[in-house]
């Protein structure tokens, strides 16, 4: 992840962001067809779903189930809600109106801990209907405008979202990409949601302002089509640039709605907000309040899995690794910390384990083949010098190959024989007597020359020495 | 609620109904919608302290059903009904304003 410039003269960054997720259910918030990504074109319609007259939409109540395992584990107050309808006319919205949820929603005031112990405040995570897809034909950008005509496909519309707004807590484009790979995170471990982004089931809208200490937050614009994690970041940073650019050539910033382009890396105005938004919103009147009983709440805690953050956590206490680090970041997100616990229960060296399991087991699942107690083995002979670091990287190569098996046999079919550490020493005083000139400036304290040292004793040990057990001798020897 | 609505405010709302209007047609909708409003001042006469606000008027909540899917509607059949159809999809005119 490269670091991006800060901005000049002082500015700093505000971003608040809107993360839509489609919900991991059978069927629509409303309505009894199905929820499917990829199905033919209109095949899951129904009369809620294409508003016809008379239609009635009811809760789909496992949606509301996941809808609380988000608020859960995004540490936010569950409380009643109501449903209201948010109208405007767009022809991927049959009803003329989206159910959504707007001065009492399910989840309010929760947060999110990012790396460095950032907290990020969630000011809500509601309940809404997804519409249906448009695709515009004609003109000359595929896009809407100077389009001649458009399809609809109603297959999405009324599929259940939740919207989780962020509060505007973010202060660079890092914790951004990092909060949305976070939010992904938790919401594939409580099986909220597919959340892919490739795919529309997750999607950022970004808010962006700027300022200056000290003084109030700038105006803020919205920005729309922000399809991947990579692109939060990029997006962020050019309109950042774009508004300080804006401000110092004594312009102002418009509130308004902008689109990123992924190809050109730019962002341009959608619509501004002179036209004001005003959809009219009121109580949704074929619904009644959601009122979740504590009951229902507390069984939904109870059956959450431990998130991301406490098993990287956990992971880190017992591996002895920064918690925030790449190893307990990629192992979690594997699923693959509970064989690391289980290697390290089967006797493994725990450091030595997390770094196997996250440089070499890419490919394997949550559960990989290797038996932990073989893993556990091939640590503790690297560990005891009898490989060094280099024969296991090839012995890990074997194991995972194999499935599993004897480590310290299939060391001795390679012809690894362990170098017992007084044969080592051995040959590293050897080594001191064949280059005492490099010795003494080792001992004057040229690190540099170091390296000729363990050379001679690699050489004559045709490289069965571990360096590192080499350099350890020779500090020991120096002091 | 103490103004009386305005034709400003009757026009905005039929725009954004997407209803045109003619301007004897204002005239009377301004009229009848002050006397809607004229029903809620009486309610705002009201000392209504101790009342909760009703959301519904059914003394019900949780309306639930399980996540069982139930079959499509024909699509065929749907689309017959459509002004205009392509491709499985409905067609419609060019929209002016945003995507979504």
């Amino acid at each position: 992840m490269s670091e991006v410039a800060a901005l000049p003269n002082g500015w700093q960054l505000i971003v608040g962001l809107e993360v839509h997720v489609e919900l991991a259910t059978k069927t629509k918030m409303f309505s009894a067809s199905a929820n499917r990504f990829g199905d033919e074109p209109n095949t899951n319609i129904d009369p809620v779903t294409l508003g016809l007259p008379g239609a009635l939409p009811v809760l789909n109540q496992h949606a509301i189930e996941l809808a609380i395992r988000i608020g859960l584990a995004l540490n936010c107050k569950v409380q009643p809600c109501t449903f209201h309808r948010k109208n405007y006319f767009y022809p991927d919205l049959p009803k003329a109106y989206q159910i959504t949820q707007y001065d009492h929603p399910l989840n309010i005031d929760g947060h999110l801990m990012l790396p460095g112990d950032v907290r990020i405040g969630i000011e809500r995570a509601h309940l809404e209907e997804d519409t249906g897809k448009s695709t515009h034909f004609g003109g000359s950008s595929g896009r809407i405008h100077g389009s001649d005509y458009s399809l609809i496909d109603f297959n999405r519309a009324g599929v259940p979202l939740v919207e989780i707004v962020s509060r505007p807590d973010i202060r660079t484009s890092e914790q951004a990409r990092q909060y949305v790979g976070e939010l992904r995170s938790i919401l594939l471990a409580v099986g909220a949601s597919d959340a892919k982004m490739e795919e529309g089931s997750m999607r950022c809208d970004v808010n962006v302002s700027v300022h200056k200490l000290g003084t109030p937050f700038g105006t803020r614009c919205e920005i729309k089509n922000v399809n991947s994690i990579r692109s939060v970041g990029r997006a962020i940073d050019y309109e950042a640039r774009r508004q300080v650019d804006v401000i110092e050539g004594g312009g102002t910033i418009r509130q308004e709605t902008r689109h990123w382009d992924d190809a050109t890396g730019r962002t341009e105005t959608l619509r501004t907000k002179e036209d004001a938004d005003d959809y009219r919103y009121f109580l949704e009147p074929d619904l009644v309040p959601l009122v979740p009983d504590q009951s229902w709440i507390d069984a939904v805690r109870a059956a959450l899995p431990v998130l991301p953050a406490a098993r990287r956590q956990a992971l880190a206490e017992l591996c002895g690794v920064d918690k925030d680090g790449e190893s307990a970041f990629v192992v979690v997100e594997r699923g693959q910390d509970d064989y690391v616990s289980a290697v390290v229960a089967a006797g493994g060296d725990p450091r030595r384990a997390v770094v196997y399991v996250q440089q070499a087991f890419a490919e394997q699942s949550a559960t990989p083949k290797v038996p932990a107690k073989d893993l556990a083995a091939l640590t503790i002979l690297e560990r005891d010098a009898k490989v060094t670091s280099t024969q296991a990287k090839t012995l890990l190569t074997d194991l995972i190959e194999a499935g599993g098996g004897d480590v310290s046999a299939m060391a001795t079919k390679r012809g690894f024989e362990a170098l017992d550490k007084s044969a080592v020493e051995a040959m590293v005083d050897a080594a001191i007597a064949a280059e005492p000139g490099a010795w003494q400036k080792y001992c004057n304290g040229e690190e540099k020359a170091l390296g000729a040292l363990v050379g001679a004793v690699m050489k004559s040990s045709k490289g069965k020495a571990d360096g590192k057990v080499i350099t350890a001798l020779l500090q020991a020897k120096r002091t | 609620m103490a103004e009386k609505i305005s034709k400003e405010t009757v026009v905005k709302v039929s725009r954004l109904a997407r209803l045109s209007l003619t301007t004897e047609e204002t005239e009377r909708m301004t009229a009848q919608l002050a006397g809607m409003l004229e029903h809620f001042r009486d309610i705002d006469a009201l000392d209504l302290a101790s009342v909760e606000p009703m959301t519904q008027p059914y003394p019900l909540k949780n309306v639930l059903r399980k996540d069982v899917e139930l079959p499509s509607l024909d699509r065929d059949e749907v689309l017959d009904q459509a002004p205009a159809a392509e491709s499985g999809r409905f067609r419609v005119p060019p929209t002016i304003g945003f995507d979504v």
